[in-house]
Order: structure tokens, then C-alpha cells, then sequence
């Protein structure tokens, strides 16, 4: 489904990624893991168009399609969906009409019609349960006063309603206590199907502990210099980083 | 939706750009107290009126342009304007007989007469150019004693009336341009309202300047008497011209005991091309007094027309208990200029105002917000709150804030709270990111923005306003 090859990306002048590769099947779950600054999530803003980042070298095809040239709001109608770490605030803007919006907008790229105001709210009802969000926060603004936990279950509330192909979920579970975390992995993975897959960038196993990944990368210094199965996550949060940095950069 | 909105507004350019080859009236340009008389003349006004308005001459030409406003205005040649156009065929006495070119700018416009009178309810007194042409459900509200014409047949019919009101708000002294108004003036809404009716209709006026160099200086005067409650919605358009087209009107209003008026505009005049050549000048004057005990009034307005806005809706609250409300949203694109706000003026007892305020700029813009709060030494317990927004779209443009508080009574709470935003990047990648493209995320942070304003707008023009906010504000951002 995603394949990127010999990715280069920098921001401001400064190359973050330098030749990653990733390929991304179908019903997987990938993790991805690092040293802070190591480029997790510049991957995840390039992987989405940000336009922040420019991208100088490689390539990434998603569902056979060049993804470099879509804009962002086509990468998210082909199937892209991206949980931010820091989902931003838009006051004014309410929840509902915000995914009315979205939902609407990706409905009209695959030419479907919109949907009607009952059955949008009803499918709102049914995926709200999903992560146990309440009337009271659909109800506002976008963001707008949740706290940490709330903005993070808002966020695969909306990865329900908008059901893509790939979802990466950039440090979701930072700043979540137990139960926030325990609701955010169940409604992931509720929502897993053999159709679609996950990237989950995350710095601790406890995430992992709970959304079981078929492959486990370390990302540093830009590439991914190690994969394995989900007891490389264990090893990592055995033994720090430190090996793989010394593994790599002894090369 | 937005496929529809992106197209009106790279192909559409000003889709209300266009004129009619109407004969029309025009007398030459230039003003002079002979211009004066033959305007009144034409009218068949009374001796009174005439002397009114030549009064009114006299002493603009003692005035001198005001420049204390934070706007670059070009010099105005006020000979080189014509002061009077109509349409030649007048006082048509059913729809037959109107002219059938002045029947298509109204379709044009949006509005066929005799299909809008059904569909909406809504009474509309459409004035082209100089003249109003008809006025519908004339009947059905005189009914229930209700007033509703244009203003020159208020002269004629309901001199009384306008002879106690007119000026009283608004004094020909007042100020350059409604000095020049009165003299001028051309025509516009006369309202009456009843003791105890409540008017069951949104009455509505339409406008369009048509002729090269005409300045539009009409005048509308509302009375609610005692306990009696009206809606009135004014909404403009204008068709594309280069040369720069004066608009001077002046709304007067006068709620009596226990009277409500709520008054709403939504203003798209042609705001001038890309480079900033052209468009209307729209210089209003426009005043309510909330003479009775307990009486309201309440304006809202939607501003993203014209090449110059400058305009205070303005109360004067005279009545014990009375309060006011001035709601608006005022946007600016390209080399617009906005300088608008509200005066409050708290005389009687236990008088309340409310002002909210929101300022949009964008493009290379000068968006300003002035207002007046002013607390009489006898108005005991007077309160007021003002919000000032202003939302930045790019950093070319520019948003000024100068409220003014003169307060000369200590019982009073006056309360003020301003705020500067601009729309972050960050806000509208997430919208990308879910979907939403970057026109379709303006448009939703703007109306957001603008929603509490829009809210207090009667629903037919809220879609419309929600509409033009997002076309005015194409191509501003990313």
C-alpha cells in the first residue's frame, strides 16, 4: 500500500531525513521508534504535505499513486489520515460541522453524494461510543478546551468517521494517563481491518503494550537502520537506544 | 459547494457587474441651489421639504470635508456628480405597468418582485437609482395600520408624520455628509409602526446604482410607536463601474415606549478591482434614538462591500431602561478601507448597550473599528460591554482599534475586551489534512470567527452573508 523509497526531506535548510525506506502492506502494523530528533515526525508532516518540509530526494507511492504530487487535502481523500501529537485548536469552528465538512469532501472525491444531516449524526452517535467520547464534547468547537486526553481521543474519533487506508499516529499516547491510553488502543483497534494499516510512531513500549505492531523500526539519524518483529521494542525499552546508535554509527 | 464558490469567484469576477440600458433621467452634474430646486420640483415636494433641503445646502457649503478617519480618501469633485437619475416611466400602478428593463435588473438582482412577495413574506421597497419603483404588500400591512413606502410618497401622504421625525435624529447640521444628504437626498423607506402591532414580516429594501457619477444619497426613516416591534433588512449590490460612486445615506430611527427595532444590512457593494481602481464610497450616516421608556434597538451589520466603509450606527439612549446592541462584521480585501464602529450615547436612567464587534482584513486592507461610549452625568446605572476582534489573514493588511470611553457618571460599568488573531497555519493544515481544502478552511475559520454576528441575523440573510464572507475573502490566505 505505501511504499517510500530512499526518502530526503529537510526543513529550513536542515536535511532531517537522509534515505529512508518503508513499505507498508495491508492489515500491518508498523512501529516506529527513535531518539528524539531522529525524523519520526518529519516523516509523519512529509508523509501528509506538509509544507513546512521539502522533500529534495526519493520516492512514495501510495495505492500506486505518486503521493509527492498531491496536495494534502488529496492525500487525505486518498486515504491518509494523520493523528497529530499537538492537534491544534480551531474556536468558532464546531465539531460537527467540521466533520460534516471532511466527511462530506471525501465522500465527493470518490463520487458519492454527501450524507444527509440524519444519517451523518447517527454515524457520529455510533463512532463517538468507539472512544467514549460524550455529547458534551462533540458539541464544541474543534479542540477547544479538551484537555490532552480528550484532544487525542478526538482525534480517532475522527480517524472513525473518516475511515482511511493508513493512519499514522504520531505519539498518541504522550501526555495520556492509563485509561486515556486504554481507550485511545481500543478504539484503534476496533477499527483495524485487513483493508487498511497503521504507522505508530511512539518513544515507549506501554503503547505498544496495547496496540500490538507486526514490525518495529528504529529510526535514527534520519533512516531506518534496524526492523523486527515486537520484541525489538521490548529489547529497546531494555536497553536504551544507545547499541543501535553504536551499532550504526561504528559502521 | 466549493467547486461552485472557486468558480463564481474566478470566472464570476463581480457577478453583479453589469447595467441597464434604462432611460433614465439624469439631470447634469454639479450643485447649486437651482439643482436643489429642480430635484424638488421633480418630486412635487412640498415648500416645506424644499426649504428643508436648501437649508441643508446653505450650510454644507460652510462645511468642510472631515479627515480625522484613518482613510486615504481621493479628492471628491462634488460638481462632477449628477444628483438626481429615475427611471422615465414612473408610478406604475400594478406590476404591468412597471418598465419591463427595470423588472429584469431586479431579476438579475435576485429579486423578482412578484415571486419574492409569495415565496418569503417579505415586503420589498426596491429603490433604482433616485426613484422607488414600487412597493409591494403595501395593502396586506396597511391593514394592520402598518406604514410602508418609499419615502417620497411618505412626503406626500404622510407629511405629518415626516415633518415630527425627520431630522430629529439626525440634524441637517450633523455633519458634511448629512448635510449634503439633506440637501440631496433622493429616496429611500418610510416606516411606521403602530401602538402595540408588531410588524409579522422581515421588511426589506433593495438598492443599485446605475447611472455614471450618480451619488446614491437616500434617506430612511423608521418610527416604532409604543410597544410595537419591526425587523428591517437592507441589503445592497451595485454594478461594476470605474469611476469611484459616492453613496451618503442616512437612516434615522426613533423607538417610543417599549418599541423594538432591529435593523440588519448586509452590504456588498462593488468593492473596487484587484488594484484598488474603482468602487463605491459608502459614507453613512445612520442613527436610532431609543426615545421611550424601556425601548430597543438593535443594529447588525455585514460589511464587505465597498472601496471606502465609513459608518457608525450610533443610539442615543434617551429612555429610562432602554438598551441598544450594535453587532458587526466589517471585511476587507485587496485596498479596501474600513473606518466603523458605533456610538452609545447613555443619557436616561438604567440604559444598557452591548457592541460586538469583528474586523477581517486581508489583502493589503486598512480595517479600523472606532466607537464611542459616552455616559451623560445623569445616566445613573448605565452599562455597557464592548468586544473588539480583529482577525488577520496575511501580514500586509492592517487592523486599528480606537475606542473611546467618556464616562461622567460613577455608577456606570463599562466594561471593554479586544482581541488580535491572526488564522495560524497550523489551523489550516489540520483541515487538509482531514479532507478540507485550504479555501473551504478559511471559509469555515472565518464564519466561525464571524458566527456569533452572524447568528443575530434574520435566517435568509445569514446564508446569503455566510456566502459573501467566504467570496470576499477568495485567495486571501495560502
Amino acid at each position: 500500500m505505501l511504499e517510500i523509497k530512499n526518502l530526503h526531506a529537510n526543513i529550513n535548510g536542515k536535511e532531517i531525513l537522509k534515505g529512508l525506506d518503508l513499505t507498508v502492506r495491508a492489515g500491518e502494523i508498523h512501529a516506529i521508534m527513535g531518539p528524539n530528533g531522529a525524523g519520526k515526525s518529519t516523516l509523519a508532516s512529509v508523509l501528509t504535505g506538509n509544507q513546512a518540509f521539502e522533500v529534495t530526494h526519493g520516492d512514495v507511492t501510495f495505492n500506486g499513486k505518486n503521493l509527492l504530487e498531491l496536495s494534502p487535502e488529496d492525500r487525505s481523500r486518498e486515504g491518509i489520515f494523520l493523528s497529530f501529537q499537538y492537534p491544534v485548536e480551531i474556536p468558532g469552528v464546531s465539531m460537527v460541522n467540521f466533520m460534516r465538512t471532511a466527511v462530506n469532501e471525501h465522500r465527493k472525491y470518490k463520487n458519492l453524494e454527501p450524507l444527509s444531516a440524519t444519517d451523518f449524526l447517527r454515524i457520529m452517535r455510533e463512532k463517538k461510543e468507539l472512544v467514549e467520547m460524550d455529547n458534551k464534547l462533540t458539541n464544541r468547537s474543534v479542540n477547544e478546551g479538551f484537555s490532552g486526553g480528550e484532544k487525542k481521543r478526538n482525534e480517532i474519533f475522527q480517524m472513525a468517521m473518516l475511515d482511511p487506508r493508513l493512519s499514522i499516529l504520531d505519539e498518541t499516547d504522550s501526555g495520556l494517563d492509563i485509561d486515556a491510553l486504554r481507550i485511545v488502543a481500543n478504539g484503534v483497534n476496533k477499527l483495524k481491518t485487513s483493508e487498511n494499516a497503521s504507522i505508530v510512531i511512539t518513544h515507549y513500549q506501554r503503547l505498544l503494550d496495547y496496540i500490538v505492531p507486526d514490525f518495529v523500526h528504529v529510526l535514527y539519524n534520519g533512516r531506518i537502520v534496524k526492523s523486527g518483529g515486537k520484541e525489538l521494542a521490548l529489547e529497546l525499552e531494555e536497553r536504551g537506544y544507545d547499541w543501535i546508535k553504536k551499532e550504526v554509527d561504528g559502521e | 459547494m466549493s467547486e461552485d464558490i472557486l468558480n463564481q469567484v474566478t470566472q464570476g469576477d463581480y457577478k453583479y457587474g453589469f447595467t441597464t440600458d434604462i432611460e433614465t433621467d439624469i439631470i447634469p452634474t454639479g450643485l447649486s441651489e437651482d439643482v436643489i430646486r429642480l430635484i424638488s420640483s421633480k418630486k412635487n415636494e412640498p415648500e416645506w421639504m424644499l426649504e428643508f433641503r436648501l437649508k441643508a445646502y446653505r450650510h454644507w457649503t460652510t462645511m468642510k470635508m472631515p479627515t480625522w478617519a484613518h482613510l486615504d480618501i481621493p479628492e471628491i469633485d462634488y460638481q462632477s456628480i449628477a444628483y438626481y437619475a429615475a427611471p422615465r416611466k414612473n408610478a406604475p400602478k400594478s406590476i404591468d405597468e412597471i418598465d419591463p428593463e427595470l423588472l429584469k435588473t431586479f431579476e438579475k438582482l435576485g429579486i423578482p418582485l412578484h415571486e419574492r412577495m409569495a415565496l418569503s413574506g417579505m415586503a420589498v421597497d426596491a429603490v433604482m437609482d433616485s426613484v422607488s419603483v414600487k412597493t409591494t404588500f403595501k395593502e396586506s400591512l396597511s391593514e394592520m395600520g402598518i406604514i410602508f413606502c418609499s419615502f417620497s410618497e411618505a412626503v406626500e401622504h404622510h407629511p405629518d408624520l415626516v415633518q415630527k421625525y425627520m431630522s430629529s435624529v439626525v440634524p441637517y447640521t450633523d455633519n458634511f455628509f448629512a448635510s449634503l444628504n439633506c440637501a440631496v437626498f433622493s429616496d429611500g423607506s418610510f416606516v411606521y409602526i403602530p401602538k402595540g402591532v408588531r410588524c409579522p414580516m422581515e421588511l426589506s429594501t433593495y438598492f443599485r446604482i446605475n447611472a455614471m457619477n450618480t451619488g446614491q444619497f437616500e434617506r430612511t426613516l423608521i418610527i416604532a410607536d409604543e410597544d410595537s416591534y419591526v425587523s428591517y433588512l437592507e441589503g445592497c449590490t451595485a454594478p461594476m463601474r470605474d469611476e469611484n460612486q459616492l453613496h451618503a445615506a442616512i437612516v434615522e430611527i426613533v423607538a417610543l415606549k417599549n418599541a423594538e427595532v432591529k435593523y440588519s444590512t448586509v452590504q456588498n457593494w462593488y468593492p473596487g478591482d484587484k488594484n484598488g481602481v474603482g468602487g463605491i464610497y459608502n459614507f453613512v450616516t445612520k442613527r436610532g434614538i431609543c426615545k421611550g421608556e424601556s425601548s430597543k434597538i438593535s443594529w447588525t451589520q455585514v460589511e464587505t462591500g465597498s472601496a471606502i466603509t465609513w459608518k457608525y450606527p450610533s443610539c442615543i439612549l434617551l429612555g429610562d431602561n432602554s438598551s441598544a446592541e450594535f453587532y458587526s462584521v466589517a471585511v476587507t480585501n485587496h485596498h479596501q478601507q474600513a473606518d466603523t464602529g458605533t456610538k452609545m450615547l447613555h443619557i436616561g436612567k438604567n440604559t444598557s448597550s452591548h457592541i460586538l464587534s469583528k474586523g477581517i482584513s486581508a489583502g493589503k486592507s486598512q480595517n479600523s473599528y472606532r466607537g464611542l461610549v459616552k455616559v451623560n452625568p445623569q445616566a445613573e446605572n448605565a452599562r455597557n460591554y464592548s468586544q473588539c476582534d480583529s482577525l488577520l489573514l496575511g501580514d500586509k493588511c492592517g487592523a486599528h482599534t480606537f475606542p473611546y470611553m467618556e464616562v461622567s457618571n460613577d455608577t456606570a460599568v463599562i466594561e471593554h475586551e479586544a482581541t488580535t488573531s491572526k488564522i495560524n497555519e497550523d489551523q489550516i493544515f489540520y483541515c487538509n489534512q482531514r479532507g478540507i481544502s485550504t479555501e473551504d478552511a478559511v471559509g469555515l475559520i472565518v464564519n466561525g470567527y464571524a458566527k456569533e454576528v452572524l447568528n443575530q441575523l434574520p435566517m435568509e440573510f445569514a446564508v446569503e452573508a455566510q456566502k459573501l464572507l467566504q467570496i470576499t475573502l477568495e485567495g486571501s490566505v495560502g
